[in-house]
């Protein structure tokens, strides 16, 4: 038992009622104090981290249930690398929402750190069962989020977003049902031992819940033909939102790592490795139809959307593989992807304040104020996220790239993404040369100077890929160990021997 | 029972996926719903089926699994948040649409009616 695994669910659920009831507190008020929340949050994701590095499993058991029988909280290394991850993004764009964004509905900050709790719940829940609610917390949060800002252009999108969402939850409620109905537990440590021993006709059962359970996790993470609700609804969603959602698609993707690692891993005997001969190929779909997607983008927003299927599709089809120095590679490129894109999604809002009635459309306008600031950073950021030397997608996409055995995998894999890279450059350089560059005769009306708070916020998030490179090594390292303590699962069935009974008392 | 039970549950939700597929809101909305009580049976039958016996041990012969129920209860109060916010965004789309298609308006080709920002008074 290990009490700090809470804080990072706590946190945020006090923070957020803290604002829920402070509606009509002055809004400097509650920007400080929803500031001052996602700073205990990182704080906290920081410890987690720190305990994390050892290579041991901890648990938190609430009520004290023996493990299987309680709902548990589990932190490992993957655990504790994406709840910092999110804290991180998340503290950038809490700042660059104070920056103005969040004036309009009172109930920002407390749809905000709702978000993250459910987040966090995602990361560290140790039940699928917890993990159907963790997914409906952060949805929820995540409807208003969407809708904040409101307008006629958001309802739609929000509209298909609402209603894919909760047809994805009743699929996910039908395999959760299929697959207790064998096993009769939903904890994932114990299911891990059970699904070898299903034979027999109850084999099917498990083998449909299993590759169902796979259609939610990529309808999150936003996969092939489940892809097309992203783009439309990200472009339209305020800036720090869009930004936040970034790490949405990635709930999706630490999900498949972590049941179909665990649960259906190389041990699961005929059920083994489940699906991922499905994922390789649809992955590498879902990355050439990103590609398209950003060269066909009229404004900049929605080329970031596209952005964010590329890396979807570039993450998944080394996990698909399932090496460790696949998986490794995945991870690394997944701290760069989420943090760069988030801050893509910054400096897009940046760009479309600047540029009067022009917004973000990828079209010739006049020239724009603050214009050598902002197109350094979507330099930054585009370099970043279409990989290219000397920042940190580069390195990435090459871990990526080294990590399969040769073979016609490696064939598919190198040609898909050295090809969708270079696509990906030509759509960036499009966008960016047309929205920079190419100015014509005209008059802006003054659009304000640029506050402090949204532009720290948006270089700090693009500078990220920079600081990653710099602690390329560490990063890696954790992230190694990570991919091998991920690749034994033995160790986080040992939960279930944990023993609670007598323990603190 | 079994039978009429999974006849049940498969009336709701081949008509739950009928109205989803439907292009007005409204028909959407009942879709998710029925889909969801037919969801919410299932779960319920994956403890299997039992007359007669309660969720403790000891005070019946039998006792049938808590552990579904406990799930369906989730599922229902989720379910039932999850209705209200979709039903005030379907009036929302509405209100501001002057439509209740699914995707804002009928048709893109179809003539618009005329968007007059200052005027609708919302």
């Amino acid at each position: 038992m290990n009490q700090w695994l809470t804080a990072p669910i706590l946190i945020p659920l006090l923070g957020g009622i803290l604002q829920v009831f402070m509606g009509y507190a002055p809004i400097s008020l509650r920007r400080t104090l929803a500031i001052a929340t996602t700073v205990l949050l990182l704080v906290s994701t920081v410890v987690l981290v720190v305990l994390a590095s050892d290579d041991s499993y901890r648990l938190y058991a609430f009520g004290n249930w023996q493990p299987p029988f309680g709902i548990v909280l589990v932190l490992d290394r993957l655990a504790a690398l994406m709840l910092i991850l999110t804290a991180i993004l998340a503290l950038l764009c809490h700042l660059f929402a104070i920056g103005g964004a969040d004036e309009g509905n009172r109930q920002f900050h407390g749809l905000f750190l709702f978000q993250l709790m459910g987040l966090n719940i995602a990361f560290l829940t140790g039940d699928l069962f917890n993990l159907f609610v963790a997914f409906e917390v952060l949805l929820i949060a995540s409807y208003g989020l969407l809708m904040h800002g409101g307008g006629r252009a958001r309802t739609v999108p929000g509209l298909h977003y609402v209603v894919l969402n909760l047809a994805g939850s009743a699929v996910f409620l039908i395999s959760v049902g299929m697959i207790y109905s064998v096993t009769g537990t939903l904890n994932m440590a114990d299911l891990a031992i059970k699904i070898p021993k299903v034979s027999g006709e109850n084999l099917e059962i498990v083998r449909a819940g299993g590759m169902m359970l796979l259609v939610v996790f990529a309808l999150k993470a936003a996969l092939l033909p489940l892809c097309f609700w992203l783009p439309k609804a990200y472009a339209k969603a305020t800036a720090p939102v869009a930004a936040l959602f970034a790490v949405m698609t990635k709930v999706g993707i630490y999900a498949i790592l972590r049941v179909y690692l665990l649960v259906f891993g190389d041990d699961a005997g005929a059920l083994a490795n489940l699906g991922m001969d499905w994922l390789f190929p649809l992955a590498l779909l879902t990355l050439a139809m990103g590609v398209i997607g950003a060269l066909g983008a009229d404004n900049l927003k929605t080329l970031v959307a596209w952005q964010v299927i590329i890396s979807v599709g570039t993450l998944l089809a080394p996990i698909a593989l399932g090496s460790v120095a696949g998986i490794s590679a995945a991870l690394f490129y997944l701290l760069n992807t989420t943090w760069t894109v988030g801050g893509l999604f910054l400096v897009a809002e940046l760009v479309a304040r600047q540029r009067g009635s022009a917004r973000d459309r990828i079209v010739t306008a006049p020239r724009m104020r603050n214009r050598t600031f902002l197109s350094v950073l979507f330099l930054l950021g585009a370099v970043a996220a279409a990989g290219l030397p000397p920042l940190s997608g580069f390195f990435a996409k090459l871990l990526i790239l080294q990590s399969p055995m040769s073979g016609p995998e490696m064939a598919w894999l190198w040609s898909v993404i050295l090809i969708g890279s270079f696509f990906t450059v030509i759509a960036y350089s499009r966008a960016g040369s047309i929205v920079f560059w190419r100015t014509v005769d005209g008059h802006i009306e003054e659009p304000g100077p640029l506050g402090g708070n949204v532009s720290v916020a948006a270089g700090a998030l693009v500078a990220l890929s920079i600081v990653v490179v710099a602690l390329a090594g560490p990063i890696s390292d954790y992230t190694d160990a990570t991919a091998i303590q991920l690749q034994n699962p033995s160790g986080y069935i040992e939960i279930l021997k944990t023993p609670m009974v007598g323990e603190d008392n | 029972m079994e039978l009429v039970f999974a006849l049940v549950i498969g009336a709701l939700t081949a008509s739950g996926v009928y109205l989803l597929l439907r292009a007005r809101t409204f028909p959407v909305i009942v879709g998710l719903t029925l889909i969801s009580y037919g969801v919410n049976l299932f779960l319920f039958s994956s403890g299997r089926l039992a007359t007669g016996a309660q969720p403790i041990i000891g005070t019946t012969d039998t006792y049938t699994d808590p552990l579904p129920q406990a799930l369906v209860l989730t599922a229902i109060v989720i379910g039932f948040a999850m209705t209200a916010f979709v039903v005030v965004l379907s009036l929302r789309s509405l209100a501001d649409h002057e439509d209740d298609h699914v995707d804002g308006h009928q048709d893109a080709k179809a003539p618009q009616p005329e968007q007059n920002e200052e005027g609708t008074g919302k």
